[in-house]
């Protein structure tokens, strides 16, 4: 039943994250990358909890590798995107 | 896992959502992005204070190792690298559910009990397409940053060669998710499978078709994320990655429709290896015209459009083009830049680009906006830009690029195309659109033309 309730999840997350997206202008689509990115590091979490646990060595190798890989995501994928979107200016000069 | 945790996690999925849904707008992008971060560290502290974990001194070492070379990368990468910067950081978190994945298993193993299928198959999937995204993306970002050829590789019985691989994987996948506890040897063989796969799958594209890749690889690196959230039976894995899922496919989507291309063309037909083709009707002389002289024409033009293309990314003409543009509003004109989706080497490469040079977003438009006013256009200025301009997409059934939408610069009242030779595009296609009547060449390198004009004007 659990199973099925994350499919069920799942399948409204796929929909709703389209339905979201398509309302992205084409203009955005640099920093959207970056931002998605960035949230695609949230598999950190499964990488916190091999790294902070203490059954077997290689699964503390593979947890901290991760979280290495996913804090680089979402450390580098937040900045950038911020960055970017810092630059975007409306005529008025106002920042974005 | 706490209901206290569990609630972080649902009000963090909120909060890429509401992200997210900020992004619609260039003026509410940048808050957008700041909640979304927001939403990533309620995530990472409600994990961190979780019972379930027991040790802090690797997690400790993998932030601070992570957090630094993800930071000074982020500061210091300029803009006109963003492709490869975003096709690497793809292959980060591809990597990341990768090793979660083998964590989870190693974890089912020490501990000595049956694993169950429902964990199984998400292991597999998330090592699956975790390794394809890892190495796929270091190819896709080598080709980007010109450490290899960007060009497409093609060999004699590649797709066998994919094909046989891809058995191997399904049979091997088969094996493990049946008996994880005794296929270890299985395991680590399907690990570099997935990564010859993607490099396999990557390197018959070629340079502007990266678009796609790039696009397809970040939704990769969500459905490997989502894969990873299953593993853990984790919502909020599986909220994230399925919203990156679908932006990675929605991206991919438009860009192979803004090259009028299926996704399985794109992917296996290394477009641009062949020679190029000689059409008929293509024929005739292009006029080439002196900076001199097309100051008198944009000097007297109410209306101007720029039309960039990865050839101003090259020049690194931005910030001069913004001067011209801005020189042009001063003297009455109308200034646009009329951006085609796939221009660049990633979907919105170019507004980025013009972006950084301080061109206000409301004049960066998109195709569909200006082709239906392009004939009351003065000058379209064409910098770098080629097969996204050719009317043989549109006019010519024979061109390998027939039914591509084009922006129709040929029909606004004059043409300036600033390029430096009359060689033809990424496409190997012959451009018409150089010996058009209404089109003059400003041959040379695109900055020092736009340098050139600017001075012009400023005399």
């Amino acid at each position: 039943m659990d199973m099925l309730l994350l499919l069920f999840t799942f399948v409204l997350a796929i929909f709703l994250g389209f339905e979201l997206i398509s309302k992205v202008p084409a203009t955005l689509h640099t920093p959207l990358m970056s931002g998605s990115n960035a949230i695609s590091g949230i598999t950190i979490v499964g990488a916190l909890l091999a790294a902070g646990a203490t059954d077997g060595w290689l699964r503390v190798v593979l947890g901290t590798a991760a979280v290495a890989f996913a804090t680089i995501n979402v450390i580098g994928g937040y900045l950038v995107t911020d960055r970017m979107l810092a630059m975007f200016k409306s005529k008025e000069g106002g920042r974005s | 896992m706490s209901t206290a945790v569990q609630l972080s996690y649902i009000a963090a999925s909120v909060l890429f959502i509401f992200g997210l849904k900020m992004l619609s707008s260039p003026a509410t992008a940048r808050r957008g992005n700041m909640i979304s971060a927001i939403g990533m560290l309620l995530a990472v502290v409600a994990t961190l204070v979780s019972r379930e974990i027991i040790s802090y001194q690797y997690i400790i070492l993998g932030i601070l190792i992570g957090g630094s070379i993800g930071a000074i990368a982020a500061i210091r990468v300029p803009m006109t690298s963003m492709p490869e910067f975003v096709a690497l950081f793809n292959g980060f978190g591809g990597i990341a559910s990768l090793l979660v994945g083998w964590a989870e298993y190693q974890k089912g193993l020490s501990a000595g009990e049956e694993i169950p299928f429902a964990t199984a198959l998400p292991i597999f999937l998330a090592v699956l397409i975790g390794g394809v995204t890892f190495t796929g993306s270091v190819l896709a970002y080598a080709k980007l940053a010109e450490r290899i050829s960007g060009k497409p590789v093609l060999f004699k019985g590649q797709q066998i060669v994919n094909g046989v691989i891809i058995v191997l994987i399904l049979v091997l996948g088969a094996m493990f998710v049946i008996r994880p506890e005794t296929n270890y040897g299985s395991f680590l063989v399907i690990v570099a499978l997935a990564g010859v796969l993607g490099v396999l799958s990557t390197i018959p594209i070629g340079g502007a078709d990266m678009p796609v890749v790039i696009s397809l690889l970040n939704s990769y690196s969500g459905l490997a994320a989502c894969a990873a959230g299953f593993v853990i039976l984790n919502t909020v894995l599986i909220v994230s990655g399925s919203l990156v899922g679908a932006s990675g496919i929605i991206l991919t989507s438009i860009m192979c429709k803004a090259m009028n291309r299926s996704l399985a063309n794109v992917l296996f037909s290394g477009l641009g290896t062949g020679g190029a083709k000689i059409s008929a009707g293509v024929q005739g002389e292009a006029k080439p015209i002196t900076a001199d002289d097309a100051y008198y024409v944009l000097e007297a033009a109410s209306d101007v459009v720029f039309v960039p293309g990865y050839g101003m990314a090259v020049a690194q003409a931005q910030h001069v083009v913004r001067e011209l543009g801005e020189i042009l509003q001063n003297n009455g004109a109308e200034v646009r830049y009329a951006i085609h989706p796939v221009a660049g080497r990633m979907p919105g490469h170019m507004n980025v680009l013009l972006a950084e040079a301080n061109v206000p977003y409301e004049q960066l438009v998109e195709m569909d906006d200006i082709n239906p006013i392009i004939e009351s256009v003065d000058v379209a200025i064409v910098i770098g830009a080629n097969d996204v301009v050719n009317p043989a997409a549109r006019d010519d059934e024979s061109s390998a690029i027939y039914g591509m939408p084009i922006i129709n610069v040929d029909h606004a009242k004059t043409v300036f195309v600033l390029k430096r030779s009359l060689a033809s595009g990424f496409a190997g296609v012959d451009n018409p659109l150089f010996f058009k009547d209404n089109t003059r060449m400003l041959f040379g390198d695109a900055k020092t033309s736009v340098q050139a004009l600017v001075g012009e004007f400023k005399e």
